[in-house]
């Protein structure tokens, strides 16, 4: 990983203040993202109501919550993909979210400010999986070709899929789309990785050596770290804070420390997915 | 009162379903009771229905229904379809015919709205990507050039030919008539290279290239790749839309003047095989008849229709939201659009040059 480390790009070098702000070497517990009194929705249908959080440099911050409450729809918004229908949400570096969106390229100058893993993947279909890691790099570093070609095997090594470079994303498994496409935000070596459900689909070993990875990358190199996943057992190993959405009360209904939570917390709906009871019983214990 | 009685599966589902129905709609006053006490098997099927029956019925007017007799197992299943939830669903409510004329005019106007933002956006893009060329990806225009222009070729040049040689015969036994028939030439020359040869290449580029960009960037939207581009630092106007367009501004105008020679060709194997004009005769005959001007405004049309391809099939294929149906609907709207817009670019073209007596 070491090796990997000095990809800065041009257009990053003549902009200082940008560099100051989203360099790793800041201070670990500053805030990166905040989110303020933010409402999401379409239209009349609304899924959190001025929630608030923040997420600080350093942190592995998990969104938990039950299907369907709009935890990709809340990654969408910190990425600047939507805009909120209130309040604000701020990155650090980006400043606060003004009536353009600055998840919109063209509103931006500069290498994009945090790598991304969506749900689905979201690989270039039309692309092989070795392409998809080296377009970033073409685009937005000076690194000569055969440069870029053994970054993009050693991140393809990384999550253990040297042999695929060559392959089509609609020729490689589901799991491994989604280890294709971790390998893809962290091309650009960004130190905010947002990842939806990165290990839904992976086998519980690759599970694993996904945790590690996050984790090493986190510990060495500072990078901070926002997720959505289920997975318990990778919450408690993993996440340094986390935010619990729901959806029938249309907010966060706890936040912090998740190993915390599990023991004290005193909402029955935290306490049932902590403990992974079903619906019915948490129901009960709140009758 | 119903009694039910053995096993019932989800074979049986189709009779049990019009049987109750017609045992208990309309609910006899005084409530219907279901006796589940004989039934032996139930499965998810047609313990589904039951439930749906139940609540359909006590949702209408509250009559009242009661499941009595069922085993411990049968309850279990009956419970697992939300038995016991009772009646919570309320029935939407008749949209009125005015709501829904005034949602579809919204909807156009949203269109007309999301079509001029488009526009609007991809001239700040081109404009912003001159001025600073590094952020534009010219290199995929080679590849939409090749998919678009080369590929179509073959079946450009067939068209072409086909409409000059179909024009020269139905000319032919016109002129013919008054003796005139080395005026084909004349006719096949202008209609082709003024007006057939530019639209019918724009309705065959509209065919291939048109639905394909929207089919493709439709499928990239709503499978989050165009996000995943977001992220990565791409605008897609500059790095897929601009370049497609690019390409069509190019290649269309390149498959006119192909199509004009072949129509060309077309007419002067009618004028040679079926008319039996010398091929010197009717290429001066042509020669005088065409003036550069003709050729040249046949390409300054192609040019504009080459924008409304592009420009309406990117809008359309990145406006997709919906799943694989959503493609398909952008994609018939953006090939149903474009022919439009190709008639109307036509006719604005037509009364232009009328205008200025060109
Ligand atoms: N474009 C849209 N328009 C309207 N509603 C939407 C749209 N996209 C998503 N939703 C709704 O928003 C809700 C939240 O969706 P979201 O994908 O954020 O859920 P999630 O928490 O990520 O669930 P999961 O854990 O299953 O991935 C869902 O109920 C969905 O129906
Ligand atoms: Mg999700």
């Amino acid at each position: 990983m070491s090796d990997l480390s000095p990809v800065t790009s041009g257009e990053d070098a003549q902009d200082p203040s940008d560099e100051a702000d989203s360099s790793g070497d800041a201070p670990v517990g500053e805030p990166v993202i905040r989110v303020k009194a933010m409402t999401m929705g379409w239209g009349d249908f609304i899924l959190q109501r001025e929630a608030t959080f923040t997420v600080n440099r350093g942190d592995v911050f998990v969104l938990l919550g039950g299907s369907g409450c709009g935890k990709s729809t809340l990654l969408q918004h910190l990425i600047g993909l939507q805009t909120p229908l209130a309040g604000s949400v701020e990155i650090a570096g980006l400043g606060e979210r003004g009536p353009e969106r600055w998840g919109e390229p063209r509103f931006r100058v500069g290498p994009p400010p945090f790598g991304v893993m969506f749900q689905s993947g979201a690989l270039f279909g039309s692309m092989t999986v070795g392409q998809n890691l080296s377009l970033p790099l073409e685009r937005w570093t000076d690194l000569p070709p055969d440069a870029i070609a053994s970054l993009v095997r050693g991140r393809l090594g990384l999550v253990g899929l040297r042999e695929f470079e060559h392959h089509y994303p609609s020729e490689i498994s589901g799991g491994m789309k989604k280890r294709a496409a971790i390998a893809r935000a962290l091309a650009l070596e960004p130190d905010l990785l947002f990842l939806d459900e990165p290990s839904a689909g992976l086998d519980p070993v690759s599970a694993v050596e996904l945790d590690d990875l996050i984790l090493t990358l986190n510990r060495q190199f500072g990078l901070t770290v926002v997720l959505v996943t289920h997975e318990l057992e990778s919450i408690f190993k993993i996440a340094t804070r986390c935010a619990f959405l729901d959806k029938d009360s249309q907010s966060i209904i706890a936040r912090g420390d998740p190993r915390q939570l599990r023991d004290e917390s005193t909402d029955p709906r935290v306490r049932a997915f902590f403990n992974r009871l079903p619906r019915s019983v948490a129901e009960e214990a709140r009758a | 009162m119903l009694r039910l009685r053995g096993s019932l599966r989800f074979a049986d589902a189709h009779r049990v379903w019009s049987e109750f129905r017609a045992a208990a709609l309309p609910p006899p006053s005084g409530g219907v009771v279901f006796d589940l006490s004989e039934v032996e098997r139930l499965d998810g099927g047609v313990a589904a229905l039951i439930v749906e029956l139940q609540s359909a019925i006590s949702c209408g007017d509250g009559t009242p229904v009661d499941l009595r007799g069922a085993s411990a197992d049968v309850a279990e299943i009956l419970t697992l379809y939300g038995c016991q939830l009772g009646c919570e669903r309320t029935p939407p409510a008749p949209v009125p015919l005015l709501t829904q004329i005034g949602a579809a005019a919204a909807e156009v106007l949203d269109e007309a709205r999301g079509g001029l933002e488009f526009l609007g956006a991809v001239i700040v893009a081109w404009f912003s990507g001159l001025r600073r060329p590094a952020t534009l990806s010219w290199s995929q225009i080679w590849p939409v050039l090749e998919r678009a222009g080369a590929d179509g070729l073959p079946i450009v040049m067939m068209f072409g030919f086909l409409v000059g040689f179909i024009m020269a015969f139905q000319g032919a036994v016109q002129l013919e008539q008054f003796g005139a028939s080395i005026f084909v030439a004349d006719l096949v020359g202008l209609t082709i290279t003024r007006e057939l040869g530019p639209l019918m290449t724009a309705i065959v580029v509209c065919g291939r290239s048109g639905a394909a960009f929207a089919a493709e960037l439709g499928t990239m939207k709503v499978s989050e790749e165009i996000d995943a581009l977001k992220t990565l630092g791409f605008d897609p106007l500059r790095h897929l839309v601009i370049p497609r367009i690019l390409a069509l501004v190019i290649a269309l105008p390149v498959l006119t003047l192909v199509a004009d020679v072949m129509g060309l060709v077309g007419g002067l194997l009618v004028g040679l095989f079926s008319l039996d004009l010398t091929p010197m005769a009717y290429i001066h005959e042509t020669q005088g008849a065409l003036e550069l001007w003709d050729v040249t405004s046949g390409l300054l049309k192609s040019l504009a229709f080459a924008l409304a391809i592009g420009g309406i099939s990117c809008q359309q294929g990145l406006a997709t939201t919906g799943g694989a149906a959503g493609v398909g609907r952008r994609t018939t709207t953006a090939v149903v659009s474009i022919l439009f817009s190709l008639i109307l670019i036509d006719a604005g073209f037509a009364v232009a040059f009328n205008a200025l007596g060109v």
